[in-house]
């Protein structure tokens, strides 16, 4: 009924929302502050929201706006705010593990390269034998979008949502039991 | 350019759904100068209505019957001193204001005025407007934090406290509607704006009489709900003058402070949307499903005429009774044009609407049924509005722990049982 939808500008919105991410993500462990930190952070997640909404996911760029930036960044700064921030801006380093950090980071760096370059050539469907990457002008349709992911949540995984489910029922039950002297 | 802007009156979708860029950008601009206007018109309102609910005059001298306040207003906040707190840290309280700005108006993007009558519809429309919504309060803990001083802190606290709690209840309460969009043949709801609207159209009832009582208590702990999300009385623990001197704008001031009002305002009118699209049917007129032969229709599209021919006629009665003394004659001047505008505009939808009375496909007909989907829909938001300003003079304001009772312990159970209720009853009837 509603005529398609067409993709506009997207690779200048998606240099754009993927260097909103990494400059928020480097802000996110550059900042002494732990406010900014934060605020940084809330950046990053709005970006992948973006993101998501490029790759036609909008339910899941519209839960982590809700989740992610709405709520629990919301309770981060609330705990945050309450730290005394001019005794910790002036606190040293002492975690000196950081060399272990960057060549985690590099192998990381190094595994995405390769699957790029070899994804684009080599590697290859087995059964279609066409390459990894899927056609880059596809387009889904994203009417349905929030149907689909209702319909396997609540139908084909089941059980591994209520599993999920049961156990962050169990963590609030832990959290109040810790937090509460008497129940 | 000209052809892509003419073809466009045609359509019978959103600019934004029909991938038209220039009209959704006239669209923004009528919707942001819309909004605006409505905060500045808000703003008298509730000094005025506040004033007479308290027996007093409120504003009289700038301008008949203060009319011309919000202007001198905003020029005395232009125009004032902006400080920045010493120790404040300066750019967290200069992008503070901003953040809680930029959320209040983002959420403008889906608000349906009329099928066609909004920037653009999303697949996600309801979760975009809760979720871009619930950032402001970003702004309003910013604000508290960035400050660097003990009211403006503990007021963001509290608010972001209060938000986070009711923002639950809200949730749960707009479920339970978006449940009822899917009582239809296919068995599929929906989460579009648009798409809500065009549901209670189809269902032909108002979500709110849907399964009587549960539409009701669910809009009314909506209702309930977005007063304490946008932090106004008797949820304005935020800003309680009587202990937090004014919460978490304590040290703001000038055009920084006007950037706060302006959003809590445009949040105001944002939830206030919400409420009617899921349960107010949007912009339908009253009675879609009784009343819809073409007479009625007819008679339902001379309502804008009638209510601007009437505030015309009110000005004009407040220009006779102005006292007689040659100290009035500008200000009963003022009030006479004025009121000479309101009539001229009463006029032309007057026009517009007998021109266009046909339901077909000309210009007139389409620029007819904007106004009408545009007048329901505003009036609707309007008297929520009236209803902000109401609370404000009726109620005493919450203590915290009495806020946080009725969130978790009363809200949040009853919005749980109407949602499961609603489903059950979803399923029976089907």
């Amino acid at each position: 009924m509603t005529p398609e939808m067409t993709p506009v500008a997207t690779p200048f919105f998606f240099y754009l929302l993927s260097g909103l991410a990494i400059i928020g993500g480097v802000l996110v462990i550059t900042r002494r502050n732990a406010v900014h930190s934060a605020l940084a952070l809330i950046v990053t997640l709005l970006a992948v929201s973006g993101l998501y909404l490029m790759l036609y996911a909008p339910f899941v760029a519209g839960v982590q706006i809700i989740v992610y930036a709405g709520g629990i960044m919301v309770l981060f700064l609330f705990v945050i705010m309450l730290v005394n921030i001019e005794r910790t801006v002036k606190e040293r380093q002492f975690n000196r593990i950081w060399p272990a950090g960057v060549l985690a980071a590099a192998a990381l760096l190094g595994l995405f390269v390769s699957v790029y370059v070899k994804g684009k050539t080599l590697l290859s469907d087995p059964v279609t034998g066409k390459p990894l990457w899927p056609d880059p002008t596809i387009s889904l349709p994203d009417s349905s979008n929030t149907q689909q992911i209702g319909v396997m949540l609540y139908g084909n995984y089941m059980f591994a949502f209520e599993i999920a489910s049961l156990l962050l029922l169990v963590a609030i039950l832990g959290a109040v039991i810790m937090a509460k002297k008497r129940i | 350019m000209l052809t892509s802007f003419m073809s466009y009156l045609g359509s019978q979708f959103s600019p934004g759904v029909a991938g038209n860029q220039l009209w959704a950008l006239i669209y923004i601009l009528i919707i942001f100068a819309g909004v605006s206007v409505a905060v500045i018109a808000m703003n008298w309102l509730e000094r005025k209505a506040l004033a007479h609910f308290q027996v007093r005059l409120g504003p009289m001298r700038v301008g008949p019957h203060g009319l011309l306040q919000p202007i001198a207003d905003a020029l005395k906040l232009l125009l004032k001193e902006d400080i920045i707190p010493a120790e404040a840290d300066q750019v967290v309280f200069w992008v503070a204001p901003l953040i809680g700005l930029l959320a209040a108006f983002t959420v403008y993007t889906v608000v349906p005025f009329g099928p066609s009558q909004a920037v653009s519809d999303m697949n996600i429309g309801i979760l975009f407007m809760l979720g871009v919504s619930s950032l402001g309060v970003l702004g309003i803990v910013t604000a508290g934090w960035a400050s660097n001083s003990h009211y403006p802190l503990i007021g963001a606290l509290r608010s972001s406290a209060q938000m986070v709690s009711y923002e639950v209840a809200m949730g749960l309460a707009v479920v339970s509607a978006i449940l009822m969009t899917s009582l239809n043949e296919s068995g599929t709801g929906t989460l579009s704006m648009i798409g809500i609207v065009q549901a209670q159209q189809q269902q032909g009832i108002w979500f709110i009489f849907k399964f009587f009582p549960l539409g009701l208590i669910a809009f009314v702990i909506f209702a309930i709900a977005m007063v304490a999300e946008t932090n106004r009385a008797p949820f304005d623990l935020a800003e309680a003058e009587s202990e937090l001197t004014a919460g978490f704008h304590t040290e703001y001031s000038g055009l920084r402070w006007s950037l706060f009002m302006l959003a809590e305002y445009a949040a105001m009118i944002a939830v206030s949307s919400i409420a009617v699209t899921l349960w107010l049917g949007g912009w339908m007129h009253p009675f879609p499903n009784l009343l819809s032969a073409p007479a009625w229709e007819f008679i339902f599209s001379l309502f804008p005429a009638l209510t601007f021919g009437g505030l015309a006629a009110i000005a004009f009665l407040g220009a006779a009774r102005m006292p007689g003394h040659s100290f009035f004659k500008i200000q009963r001047a003022g009030l006479a044009v004025f009121a000479a505008l309101l009539g001229v505009l009463a006029l032309l939808l007057l026009v517009v609407a007998i021109a266009g009375r046909h339901a077909d496909t000309s210009i007139a007909a389409r620029f007819r049924e904007g106004i009408d989907y545009v007048y329901w829909f505003v009036l609707k938001v309007a008297v929520f509005m009236y209803l902000f300003i109401w609370y404000r003079a009726t109620w005493p304001r919450y203590r915290f722990d009495q806020l946080m009772k009725v969130g978790w312990k009363v809200m949040l159970p009853i919005s749980l049982g109407v949602l499961i209720v609603t489903a059950i009853v979803g399923v029976l009837v089907k």
